[in-house]
């Protein structure tokens, strides 16, 4: 067991190495970089910048150099010294704007994807095990509707409601008072209280494909021969559906928690633009179009690195819990 | 060895399937009785109803099947020695499936070994706790006791090593291995019934013989009825007392299977019995094997009247089509379900 | 232990009869492509659902046509107008053919914010193929002939079914002309991604060995990179100066990037259960070239399979391309399509005066919904197994 991690660890450097490489280069495929755009964003707005001041500033953030050059010295700084590089538009470390955006994209894919598990499986059940009812047909609608609903779609609307019918604003994930405040336990209560409607957001996607998911397998395993056998032992009906076939049902599920997270991290993304979230989404979306160059690359890297952890632990998670592929290592 | 008590009795039972393309009639009124410490073998082809008798005495019948009709009658003994003492009867077809009565039953009273060990076994749960399941459930002990008359029902059952391996998981072990585990959970809880659905039709020949002579030793040891659900008839002749033939959900025939290989009386089993292929037969007469003619009916579509009719060689015309034939005692002990053994007897 | 057999007294031979047992049936082979449709047809989800897709592209070959204005011209006196309510029924209440009143625009007393209420004495009934703005069907043949419309200049009254966005333009119009790239990108998209996941997957399934090795381990990575914000990476490199067809081809490639990897893993997954399958190792061993093997024999068989996967991943380039236009990186002003029409909701004052400018996301949801349910119905037609 220790070792297939220790492999699966191994395997995971050169593949981050990999990724690094192509987001330096997706970032340096724009034309031009953050000084054209800057200086474009000056221009309309009336002021004129002299070409010195232009090639200074070129050379303080080298962006002058060969790409390779800059890639090294960026890795360099990362890997060294936890130096993620100078935000060029924010004029602070890059580490500093990304670490609690990124701390809050975490949470909100986490809980959302827990949320998401708890209604979708207990659904399924119910539906596998009571085909072609009426509640099964409502949660196959359901289900559908939450499969063809952009969550970002979804945020509008809700935001719509809630400003009319309520009253409310939805955005952020903080009010007022506690946007740039320390942690505290206040914090974290108010950040609960905003937090519940984008995980609902974004959970629905989730949990749609968890009931089709969950229903699917169950309905493949419930007519098998060892629930059957267990049906003979005399077992009360209900204990052995949850121990036998919906056991093997979930398997799927463990060995997807990587994907998941990767997909609700993905999806976090545009809900958090509409609703105006303190996450990654609005602040990669900025860096993106103002060809902030660090800024941008390490929004892609440290993403990609987080899937990456959750296909790991998803790959244990699986292996510790069939013993089919457990025993195996 | 068969007693003097019944233990089972099977009036006309009627167990259909109800599905989009139409309803199959699997079984349209069986009957036959099972009798205390009995081995008594059931056959017939594919699809005549076997399997859904065993599963209609469990009262597991899958949907979209359901019992519509007849009787299944369980001669339960009241007291824990048995020995001639009181039993009360149990309509099994009148108990809800799923309830406490027909759940403490079911494993307890009447168990299943069923054909196909690796699918029947849960790969994530040990063998261990597979067995253990039933004995805490029906005798109502705790865990490590479970734990330990699981190893006895293992080293009952011939499986080597049991306080090893009873912590090992079903893809572990082999085929035979995993039937002994089976077997095991089956006995677990002294059932005075064994149904065993083809338990070595997945079995090579060598590990067939083994798990055979271990459940006629069983049997003796434990007095335990076992009904024996099988197509192959060589294993009949080997292992059963009795012999219930099948057809297209009826019972065709029934006797000891002496009189079955040596006096079949209903055409079905006597082409089944001309279609075995024999040791010894003589090469110059270069007989073809026989085979029975037509195929099984569409079980959507049984034919009227006695179902065996259309590939039956002594069919008559105007009789074998109207109407099904009565069950006729031929001798004592011998039934058949055929015309040309009627009131007057052969 | 042998078995005796039966006296021969007690055994009579059988008689040949034959016309209970065979009774000659003619036997008739469908094709399996209709095969296919008997099945999908049984399917009234998947049959409604491509009815409305059939309608959906329709609307995209022929958006002038059922357009009542064109999509850019704006009628300021009707800016953020509500859906022209269509009334049967005047106002003494008799039926009439459908018809609108005259929509007026004045100041609300009590909100001081400009209202649109109608004036009723002025009816205009709705024709059908009515005489609008000149444009060129298909692009060539030049006619003015629209679906429906009041034959009223668009300044003096206006059907806007879908009401009208902060620019008055007419946003029923706007949807049908998006529904030309969207729709369209989705299928371009899925095609490029065919080619490449069929080609790729089918090599990787078929010759197994290393280059199964490094195929599936590229698709592994490409999937370890979260898809939106890799698109959204890839879409900013787009200059914003590029013409529209460009950055439309731009687009279908990037979202073809990731997307080949969902249709290459089909293909494997199909070429190696194949390989497995008895018979094709009858054909080989009847001593059928590798070439015939793979036409005749295997093509067929994943072919609805891959027909299947196609439409099922339809609905993730809509919605991919919808997202990035939405968030300014997809299509952008001028080109019309419906996540760029979207991008109006994403002001919420706008939004809150004009709730409207949110039906380009109900055509996105029928969309999605249509090919999901066509694409499961297509799944369950070809898998030959199923009941």
């Amino acid at each position: 067991m220790l070792a297939y991690i220790a492999r699966r660890v191994l395997l995971m450097i050169p593949t981050i190495l990999l990724i690094s490489i192509i987001s330096f280069i997706a970032i340096q495929l724009p034309p031009g970089d953050f000084m054209t755009s800057y200086v474009a964003g000056m221009r309309t707005m009336g002021e004129n910048i002299e070409q010195e001041a232009i090639d200074n500033l070129r050379a303080r953030y080298g962006l002058g150099e060969p790409v390779y050059v800059q890639y090294y010295k960026w890795m360099n700084g990362i890997i060294l010294r936890g130096d993620w590089g100078q935000s060029m538009e924010w004029q602070k470390p890059v580490k500093e704007l990304i670490g609690e955006r990124l701390l809050l994209t975490v949470i909100l894919s986490l809980v959302s994807l827990l949320v998401s598990w708890f209604i979708a499986i207990p659904i399924g059940v119910y539906s596998a095990t009571h085909q072609y009812s009426i509640p099964d047909y409502v949660m196959s609608i359901i289900s559908f509707i939450g499969v063809g609903v952009p969550g970002f779609l979804l945020a509008l609307i809700i935001m719509y409601f809630a400003q009319t019918q309520l009253n409310m604003n939805v955005g952020g994930l903080f009010s007022e008072k506690y946007i740039n405040a320390p942690w505290s336990l206040e914090r974290v209560i108010d950040m609960l209280k905003h937090l519940w409607i984008p995980v609902v957001i974004l959970a629905v996607e989730g949990t749609a494909g968890g009931i089709r998911t969950t229903r699917a397998n169950l309905l493949d395993e419930l007519n098998k021969p060892y629930v059957e056998l267990a049906r003979a032992k005399g077992l009360n009906e209900w204990k052995l559906i949850w121990k036998y076939p919906v056991r093997i049902a979930l398997n799927p599920f463990f060995s997807t928690v990587g994907w998941s997270l990767a997909s609700l991290i993905s999806g976090a993304t545009l809900i958090s633009v509409v609703l105006s979230l303190q996450t990654t989404g609005p602040m990669q979306l900025r860096a993106l179009t103002s060809q902030d160059m660090y800024l941008a690359g390490s929004f892609l890297l440290i993403l990609s690195v987080l899937t990456i952890i959750g296909t790991l632990i998803s790959d244990i998670l699986l292996a510790w819990v069939d013993p089919r592929i457990r025993l195996e290592k | 060895m068969k007693q003097d008590q019944l233990l089972i009795e099977v009036k006309d039972l009627k167990t259909y399937f109800f599905l989009d393309e139409g309803t199959v009639r699997a079984l349209d009124g069986v009957d036959f009785n099972i009798w205390r410490g009995q081995t008594i073998g059931v056959v017939g082809e594919s699809g005549c109803g076997k399997s859904v008798t065993a599963r209609s005495i469990l009262r597991i019948v899958p949907k979209p099947g359901r019992i519509v009709g007849g009787e299944i009658t369980l001669h339960r003994q009241l007291d824990a020695e048995g020995n001639g003492g009181r039993t009360e009867e149990l309509k099994l077809t009148q108990l809800d499936a799923a309830g406490p009565v027909m759940r403490s039953i079911r494993g307890a009273e009447i168990a299943l070994v069923p054909q196909e060990p690796m699918a029947s076994l849960s790969p994530v749960y040990t063998i261990g706790n597979q067995i253990s399941e039933a004995i805490m459930l029906h005798q109502g002990v705790g865990k490590e006791e479970a734990r330990a008359k699981a190893i006895e029902m293992l080293d009952l059952a011939g499986f080597p090593k049991p306080k090893e391996r009873i912590d090992s998981y079903p893809h572990q072990l082999s085929g035979g291995l995993r039937q002994r585990a089976v077997i095991a959970m089956g006995l677990s809880c002294h059932p005075s019934l064994l149904i065993a659905d083809e338990p070595t039709t997945a079995l090579d020949v060598t590990t067939e013989a083994q798990i055979l002579r271990l459940m006629r030793s069983l049997q003796q040891e434990l007095g335990m009825a076992i009904m024996f659900i099988t197509h192959n008839l060589g294993v009949v002749a080997q292992m059963c007392e009795d012999v219930v033939v099948m057809y297209m959900g009826r019972v065709v025939e029934e006797a000891p299977v002496d009189d079955i290989f040596h006096n079949p009386t209903h055409p079905y089993t006597q082409a089944l019995l001309r279609s075995i292929p024999r040791l010894g037969q003589k090469t110059q007469e270069r007989r073809q094997l026989e085979s029975i003619r037509g195929t099984v009916p569409d079980p959507y579509s049984i034919p009227t009247g006695c179902a065996f009719h259309p590939r039956c060689s002594q069919r008559i015309a105007g009789v074998c089509d109207k109407a099904a034939p009565p069950y006729i005692e031929v001798e004592p002990g011998h039934k058949v379900r055929c015309v040309l053994y009627g009131a007057n007897g052969a | 232990m042998t078995v005796s057999s039966p006296t021969n007294d007690q055994l009579r031979e059988p008689a040949v009869e034959d016309e209970i047992l065979t009774s000659g049936e003619n036997v008739y082979v469908a094709p399996p492509w209709k095969l296919m449709w008997w099945r999908f047809r049984r399917h009234k989800m998947a049959m409604v659902s491509a009815v409305v897709l059939i309608v959906f592209y329709f609307t995209a070959a022929f958006c002038e046509f059922v357009a009542p204005y064109d999509p850019d011209a704006p009628f300021i006196q009707y800016k953020y107008s509500s859906p022209t309510k269509i009334h049967i029924r005047d106002a003494e209440g008799q039926f009439r053919a459908p018809f609108v009143y005259q929509t007026k625009r004045g100041l609300d007393p009590n909100t001081l914010q400009i209202g649109y209420s109608e004036d009723k004495t002025i009816r205009y009934t709705i024709q059908f193929f009515v005489q609008g703005f000149d444009y060129k069907l298909l692009g060539l043949i030049p006619a003015d002939i629209h679906l429906f419309g009041i034959p009223v200049a668009g300044e003096n009254q206006g059907v806007f079914l879908f009401g009208a966005d902060r620019l008055g333009r007419d946003v029923f119009s706007r949807i049908a002309y998006g529904a030309r790239l969207s729709l369209s990108l989705g299928l371009v998209g899925v095609l490029l991604s065919l080619v490449l996941g069929v080609i790729l997957g089918g090599v990787s399934g078929y010759f197994g060995g290393w280059i199964d090795t490094l195929v599936q381990r590229t698709i592994e990575f490409i999937r370890t990179i979260p898809t939106i914000p890799l698109w959204m990476t890839l879409s900013a490199a787009l200059p914003a100066d590029w013409p529209v067809t460009r950055v439309y081809f731009g687009i279908t490639v990037i979202l073809s990037l990731v997307g080949w990897t969902f249709m290459a893993r089909v293909v494997r997954g199909r070429f190696l259960a194949m390989r497995e399958e008895d018979f094709v190792l009858a054909a080989r061993l009847n001593g059928a070239r590798e070439m015939r093997i793979i036409v005749r024999h295997m093509v067929p068989s994943f072919l609805s399979y891959i027909i299947a996967a196609l439409t099922l991943a339809i609905p993730g380039m809509i919605l991919a391309e919808t997202g990035l236009s939405f968030l300014g990186l997809g299509l952008r002003p001028p080109a019309i399509s419906w996540g760029v029409l979207l991008q109006e909701a994403m002001n919420l004052r706008s939004l809150v005066l004009a709730p409207w400018v949110l039906w380009p996301g109900a055509a996105v949801v029928i969309s999605v919904l249509a090919f999901n349910f066509v694409g499961d119905g297509m799944r369950d037609a070809a898998d030959p197994y199923a009941r």
